[in-house]
């Protein structure tokens, strides 16, 4: 039998954990093992049994290797907690956390871009952005072939289509 | 407000008809959402918890969704029986009913649209049809957070879509399910091919009360798994045609089971019709599974025209907060099943006793 971990060695420690009614067994290898703390059964981390073996440990690579911050400064949501609950803290941790989570997401979903529905306040900033571009776009075009009358008309039609997405 | 006098009564509950009935109970589509700006529950302060308690409670409760009067109440104000029994009916999760004061619920009159409100997400808002009615589910469930969107803001992010306290809901938030009557797989013993096929295609199969719970009475509950990278249109589709092929298994596993082993078939029908009927103490499992073979019989034809909303209202009545419903004192297990024995006995009485069909023929 393989470890469910490293995948490589011979599993030797098999764990069988009853979390919530739900039976959850783990083979692992012995340096498995010890890395994720099963012998001190309080240590073994839940957010690996609820998301999927190694789910913390692709976390804490993310974000030991870029050195980016680990507690959330919204609401002090810290990387340990993670993989405690196997829950984020609030809408900021997902920026907080982000490159560990897509790894994490990428083995968990479809995708990692959300292809949903869109909440209609999102939608209506997002077309005024899109126009905005455009008309800065075509502004850009209008000075470079020196129509300096149209690049007013452009410039006015801008501003205005700024104020509009601000009061949308 | 008393749980008990705003349900229907478990026969009125029974009676809702759908479409694909005999093989799907139910449908269920759920969307998670939280508020922008305010820990998840799990992780939020206490002053912050309640806070988006109140306000979500005042917003969700005077949806037009919800209709005139719905049933809004925290849930430090139901005893365990009220949680128990909304658990019971479906209606809330049972991560839920272990919840207290800054948690709650709103419930409309029809039982068709169900919130909760700081379960792990801020919102836990479903839908609820009869049969098999995953997209007019959905639909409901849709129109209600459009109308909520309005009023409250939501965690939406333009790469993870709406953002939720687990990661295994981002995105749509959405979770479709259906809960299924399989006996006839589970008699043909193809019930864990079939499972595993729909593990496959990334769906998960769980037992009647959802998440780590046995599939007692050879129900089932199919949903997705995946919420980010696929449009909910997409996933009410997939989860639709996947049903539709297991409602396909089903019937021809019944067939089959008619046609090469009717003795078996109407052996297990037969007992439990003998058991039910004259049992004086019976556990709520041993209920379960043979009100399962009772409803089989009654789909086969068994049972003359007794129509199934019958069994499907001992289904619910036989578990424990729905015998305990009404009375004052509080039962133990012991005299429970032998309450659930006496309910039992009692109600099987009207049914008459299983008269085999013809087989190697479709049952009409």
């Amino acid at each position: 039998m393989q470890c469910h971990v490293c995948k490589k060695a011979e599993a030797t420690v098999h764990l069988t954990q009853i979390v919530e009614n739900q039976v959850k067994k783990v083979d692992l290898c012995e340096a498995c093992a010890k890395e994720k703390g099963v012998n001190d059964p309080t240590g073994f981390s839940l957010a690996d049994l609820l998301l999927g073996l190694g789910a913390s440990q692709k976390m804490e690579e993310a974000t030991t290797a870029s050195g980016t911050e680990s507690t959330c400064p919204a609401c002090g949501f810290t990387q340990a907690d993670f993989k405690k609950t196997g829950r984020l803290g609030c809408s900021e941790c997902y920026q907080v956390f982000a490159e560990g989570l897509e790894a994490l997401l990428k083995g968990m979903h479809k995708g990692t871009q959300h292809k949903g529905k869109v909440p209609a306040g999102v939608k209506r900033a997002a077309a005024g952005r899109s126009q905005i571009d455009k008309l800065e776009a075509d502004l850009k075009a209008a000075i470079a072939r020196e129509d300096f009358e149209k690049a007013a008309a452009l410039r006015d039609a801008i501003k205005n289509a700024r104020t509009e997405s601000q009061t949308a | 407000m008393n749980v008990l006098e705003f349900l229907s009564t478990p026969a009125e509950a029974c009676r809702r008809n759908g479409p694909n009935d005999k093989i799907v109970f139910s449908s269920r589509v759920r969307l998670a959402r939280n508020l922008s700006g305010v820990p998840f529950p799990g992780h939020a302060k206490k002053p912050d918890r309640i806070k988006a308690f109140e306000s979500l409670m005042e917003a969700v409760s005077a949806l037009p969704q919800m209709g005139n009067e719905p049933f809004s109440e925290g849930m430090d104000k139901l005893n365990t029986q009220d949680k128990q029994l909304l658990v019971e009916r479906h209606l809330i999760s049972r991560e839920h009913a272990q919840k207290s004061a800054g948690s709650g619920l709103v419930l409309n009159k029809e039982e068709t649209v169900c919130v909760m409100v700081n379960e792990e997400d801020h919102l836990r808002m479903q839908a609820l049809r009869p049969g098999l009615q995953l997209k007019q589910a959905w639909l409901a469930i849709d129109a209600v957070d459009t109308s909520l969107q309005e009023k409250v803001g939501f965690a939406f992010d333009r790469h993870y879509g709406y953002l939720t306290a687990c990661p295994t809901n981002l995105g749509t938030g959405i979770r479709v399910s259906a809960m299924l009557h399989l006996p006839g797989l589970v008699l043909a013993e193809q019930i864990n091919q079939i499972i595993q096929a729909v593990n496959k295609l990334g769906l998960a199969v769980r037992g009647l009360y959802g998440e780590g719970t046995e599939a007692l009475g050879n129900i089932f509950q199919v949903s997705n798994q995946m919420t980010l990278g696929e449009s909910e249109a997409e996933i009410v589709e997939r989860i639709n045609k996947v049903l539709l092929q297991i409602i396909e298994h089903e019937e021809n596993a019944r067939l089959f089971q008619l046609e090469k082993k009717p003795k078996v078939l109407f052996n297990h029908i037969g007992r439990a019709y003998g058991v039910l009927s004259h049992s004086h103490t019976i556990t709520s499992k041993e209920t379960m599974n043979l009100l399962s073979h009772l409803r089989l019989g009654i789909d086969l034809g068994l049972f003359g025209t007794t129509p199934k909303a019958v069994v499907d209202e001992l289904f619910l009545v036989s578990q424990p907060a729905h015998l305990q419903a009404g009375r004052p004192q509080k039962l133990d297990a012991e005299g429970r099943d032998a309450l659930r024995a006496d309910l039992l006995r009692e109600r099987m009485k009207p049914l008459p006793s299983p008269e085999p069909v013809p087989t190697g023929e479709k049952p009409t």
